[in-house]
């Protein structure tokens, strides 16, 4: 029985939920399987495709988004998990469309290529100078461990984030 | 107006991507889409004894599934090897079929058998779960070294050898090995390696009835090319019939230069059911069929005198095919890997022997540098052995033997137009304090730590281009490129690239040439790419030849437009067309004060006539509009160069390598944008350090591959780099009007062998193998505390 109920929401998703969020400042009420992840809904139901997939097992980061105000892996939560909360998506960073401080500095200092990885990590670097105003190289640098890069080699993201970290 | 070009302009692409509306592949969604999953072998070689659909069929939501039967009773074709190579002996190379879908065998783990394609994606999976082959499984074949003893992967293909390739004379190295004081000989592993662009690949496959069209959005460094292939040879339609569009795409780094199955097979499919079809892989679909790179095991010796002067080299190599040749596959290890073999040095003899070989492992193509890295770590660590064993300092060792005048005539192929590679060492000596190492030693000896520094100077063959000569090396197209630039009759421009953009900055770099060429605010310039719909037939970027080769082909239809500007300035101003002077956006008629902006020539081109007036600014023969198209086939390769030093500290407690210091200077000839460049650099330079330090794809002996998640195969990330210290020197390119070299590799070519000669350095000469793992240093400081107690 109890086997059975978690076949149908994990693997078939077949029990269907009403997932309601605020997403980037709006309320958001959608039918969902059980099964949905966080990034799927974000993508597939919202159409809010800047949260990006880049690996399916919370390696690479190019999924995080925040949910009430820290930074989460949004391909391995379900979106159920977050019912009820505040997402903030890099969709979301503007303010009446001028861009986030650290969205001007990855700009600035060149800290994007193909730009794939760079919501994820954009939405990580706001999260930890929330947590911590003027972090060191070294801080920045462990803290961004979980967000994979393959085309900057991340010296200009370091350098991005000091410089956010002057604005904000 | 002020030159743009060699400003630190900011990029016009970024916004989008900082704002999350990029659009890669995967964010687009068809009306009335399916979604498919492709059935993958399991096994590493095997034949398929019975496909069983029956099942998978009647599971709901199923739309359809296909398999190598369909597809061969369709006729549709297989995937491709671009170069072909012949051996020593004069045989062409031997390439087996490789089915879109296999149909009697499969020969790597991720082969695909079927594609079934549902209404949902979680709908697929399941259907694709009740897929049932029935396999035979057969003995893999996954080692570089023993390939050729292994049992025979595609029949008729003895010793899995697909070509055994010679460049260079072996006699005139014999001879000059028997006038040697020493010989220094190296055999080294040139580690397996997974680019991991991170956008995973993706396709979606529309077809439009009416039209009888299909369009295919797929994750692709070079639409055109992939159109031509599909079309050419996968006969999915003809070229006029097919768009590829290859839009935001997320990294590529070579792996997206091919033709994969799913883009043959959806395309194909999307036809058959006449309906659209996605397709996205997840990270362990890429690990498994994405192509790898290097996999090369070789044997290099070199001949010098006992002062130190280089006499002749050998270079021995098995390098590894995978499972089929694909595009870039047989190239890669043999004209993008032999001429550079000899490095940046005046070696009178050399050869380069390959013998390329199949495995039932993920096909190996063309990966950032491409044959270049692993002739730059042959010779660079050859090199550094010899500096130790003649007791010669590196750099003085690498200087000796630098040729000192250019053109270079390299030994084997290239003639490197310019460069100054005794400027580049020295430069990079003092950025990195070269002087001062021995007191840094001394500092980490004191700490119980071992310090080594490494050095290498490079120079590489990219622009990948002149038609003629790649196409008498066996390319199977010319690599030229082609440019279009379009004025619009209220003077914006839009320039059309056939190369492409998956990072490199082109919306930004080559606005600002066709900015300063035109004179042309570069707000008002767009540049497009990556739909075969739009623009004309380019070749794509591979080979750090956007630039090089693209970005002049915008020059040469720029200049097009100014000189037939300069035509109808001359006739609208009756003066003569020799005596109208272009500056600045502004044709002016030379010791006059008559002039004409490009906008206002532009605005008479397309509405060539005044009111009430039988009179057209056009000359005679002149066609109204405003558009030049240029396609540019460069006389020669271009040669960026350089020197990298890297230092390392080694914890011989726990084989830890800590990188201190990283300084590259090169030479990349005249620098567009500053800033885009020193990111190629840094990117590079980080895929180069993983590979000698983190990175390294395995298979078992059974061709499972054992890092095939990001929990398995170590990407580096931030905290594994220290800052690197940037610099260049400049020779400018003399066979483009640029003088530009291209930036794109250099990082990944030069930094394994700095690292690892860094690494060999610290560890007292012992060989460590990519990647300097701390499990395989910690054993070496054990056996240098043992050699060390003996001589004590």
């Amino acid at each position: 029985m109890f086997k059975s109920y978690w076949v149908k929401i994990l693997i078939k998703g077949e029990i269907m939920g009403k997932i309601s969020l605020e997403v980037n400042g709006r309320k958001v009420e959608k039918e969902a399987s059980d099964n949905t992840l966080l990034s799927t809904f974000l993508r597939e139901h919202l159409q809010l495709t800047g949260t990006h997939i880049g690996c399916d097992t919370s390696q690479c980061g190019a999924c995080v988004v925040h949910v009430d105000g820290n930074s989460l892996k949004s391909c391995t939560a379900l979106a159920a998990d977050v019912n009820g909360s505040k997402v903030t998506t890099i969709e979301g960073l503007e303010t009446n469309g001028k861009m986030h401080p650290m969205q001007e500095a990855f700009k600035k200092l060149h800290g994007l290529q193909c730009g794939f990885c760079t919501p994820g990590m954009v939405m990580s670097a706001v999260d930890l100078l929330q947590k911590n105003k003027k972090p060191s190289d070294t801080e920045i640098r462990d803290w961004l461990e979980g967000n994979i890069c393959r085309c900057t080699g991340y010296q200009n993201i370091v350098s991005a984030v000091k410089e956010a970290a002057t604005k904000m | 107006m002020a030159s743009l070009v060699g400003s630190r302009v900011e990029r016009k692409e970024d916004k989008r991507f900082l704002t999350g509306k990029g659009r890669y592949t995967a964010d687009i969604n068809l009306a009335n889409q399916t979604y498919a999953i492709f059935v993958r072998s399991p096994h590493a070689r095997a034949s398929i004894k019975k496909l069983n659909i029956d099942k998978a069929l009647k599971s709901s939501g199923v739309v359809s599934i296909l398999t190598g039967k369909e597809i061969a009773d369709d006729k549709i074709g297989g995937l491709i090897a671009g170069w072909a190579i012949r051996s020593e002996d004069g045989t062409e190379m031997k390439c087996p079929g490789n089915p879109p879908l296999a149909k009697d065998n499969v020969n790597f783990v991720g082969d695909p058998v079927a594609v079934v394609i549902a209404e949902s994606l979680a709908e697929a999976k399941e259907a694709a779960e009740k897929v049932e082959v029935d396999y035979k499984v057969l003995k893999a074949v996954t080692s570089t070294a023993d390939a050729m003893n292994g049992d025979t992967i595609h029949e008729g293909i003895d010793k899995n050898l697909c070509f055994d390739w010679l460049l260079g004379d072996r006699q005139k190295v014999k001879e000059a090995f028997d006038k040697a004081d020493k010989v220094i000989s190296i055999d080294i592993i040139n580690n397996r390696l997974i680019p991991n662009a991170m956008e995973p690949r993706a396709c979606v496959a529309d077809y439009n009835a009416a039209s009888e069209e299909i369009t295919l959005y797929t994750t692709s460094q070079n639409p055109h090319l992939s159109r031509l292939i599909m079309s050419a040879f996968g006969n999915v339609a003809p070229e006029h019939k097919l768009r590829v569009v290859a839009p935001d795409v997320g990294g590529g780094f070579g792996s997206k230069i091919n033709v994969y199955n799913e883009d043959i097979v959806c395309s194909w499919a999307a036809k058959k059911i006449n309906r659209a079809i996605k397709w996205v892989a997840e990270r362990s679909e890429s690990f498994l069929t994405d192509i790898h790179g290097r996999d090369h095991v070789t044997h290099a010796e070199l001949a010098v005198t006992k002062d130190g002067k280089f006499l002749g080299f050998k270079n021995e190599t098995i390098a590894n095919l995978g499972a089929y040749a694909r595009v870039f596959g047989t190239v890669t290890p043999t004209y993008l890997f032999g001429p550079c073999a000899t490095g940046v040095y005046e070696i009178p003899a050399a050869y380069t022997n390959v013998k390329a070989v199949y495995t039932n492992t993920a096909p190996v193509d063309a990966y950032r540098g491409a044959g270049r890295p692993e002739a730059t770590y042959t010779i660079e660590r050859l090199v550094e052995k010899a500096s130790m064993e003649l007791g010669i300092d590196k750099t003085e060792l690498r200087i000796k033997n630098f040729p000192t005048a250019f053109p270079f005539k390299q030994t084997l192929v290239h003639t490197v137009d310019s460069g100054d590679y005794v400027a580049g060492m020295e430069k990079a000596k003092q950025m990195a304090d070269y002087k001062g190492f021995d007191a840094r030693r001394k500092e980490s000896e004191a700490k119980g730590k071992l310090r080594g520094i490494g050095v290498t100077s490079y120079f590489e063959a990219c622009g990948i281009a002149p038609s003629a000569a790649v196409m008498s090396l066996g390319c199977g197209v010319g690599l030229w490129e082609s440019a279009e630039v379009r004025f619009n009759p209220t003077g914006q421009v839009t320039v059309y690239t056939g190369s492409h953009s998956h990072g490199q900055s082109h919306q930004t770099t080559f606005a600002q040439i066709a900015a300063d060429e035109l004179g042309v605010p570069i707000e008002n310039i767009d540049i497009v790419h990556g739909d075969t719909d739009k623009g004309t037939f380019g070749m794509g970027t591979y080979g750090s030849r956007s630039l090089a080769v693209g970005g002049i082909a915008i020059v040469n239809a720029c200049k097009k437009i100014v000189e037939k500007g300069k035509r109808v300035t001359a006739k609208m101003l009756e003066a003569n067309p020799e005596d109208v002077e272009f500056k600045d956006g502004e044709f002016i008629v030379s010791k006059s004060n008559k002039k004409k902006t490009i906008g206002e020539v532009a605005f008479a081109c397309y509405l060539p006539g005044v009111r009430d007036e039988m009179k057209s600014p056009l000359p005679e023969g002149d066609e109204p509009g405003l558009k030049e198209t240029s396609f540019y086939d460069p006389s020669n390769f271009s040669f960026p160069a350089g020197t990298h030093i890297a230092e390392v500290e080694i914890d011989p407690e726990t084989g830890h390598v800590k990188l201190e210091k990283y300084t590259a200077c090169d030479d990349f000839g005249r620098i567009i944008n500053p800033m885009v460049v020193e990111g190629q650099v840094h990117g590079g330079l980080a895929q180069g350090i993983g590979q000698a330090l983190y990175e390294n794809a395995e298979y078992d002996e059974t061709g499972q591959l054992m890092t095939g998640s990001y929990m398995d195969y170590t990407m580096p990330r931030a905290d594994n780099f220290p800052e690197f210290n940037i610099g260049y020197t400049c020779t400018h390119a003399t066979t483009n009007p640029l003088g530009v070299k291209g930036c794109g590799e250099a990082g990944a070519i030069a930094a394994p062998p700095t690292v690892m000669n860094a690494v060999i350095d610290a560890l007292g000469g012992q060989e460590v193998t990519m990647p300097a793992t701390a499990e395989k240093v910690w054993k070496a400081c054990k056996n240098l505390k043992k050699s060390n107690a003996k001589a004590a």
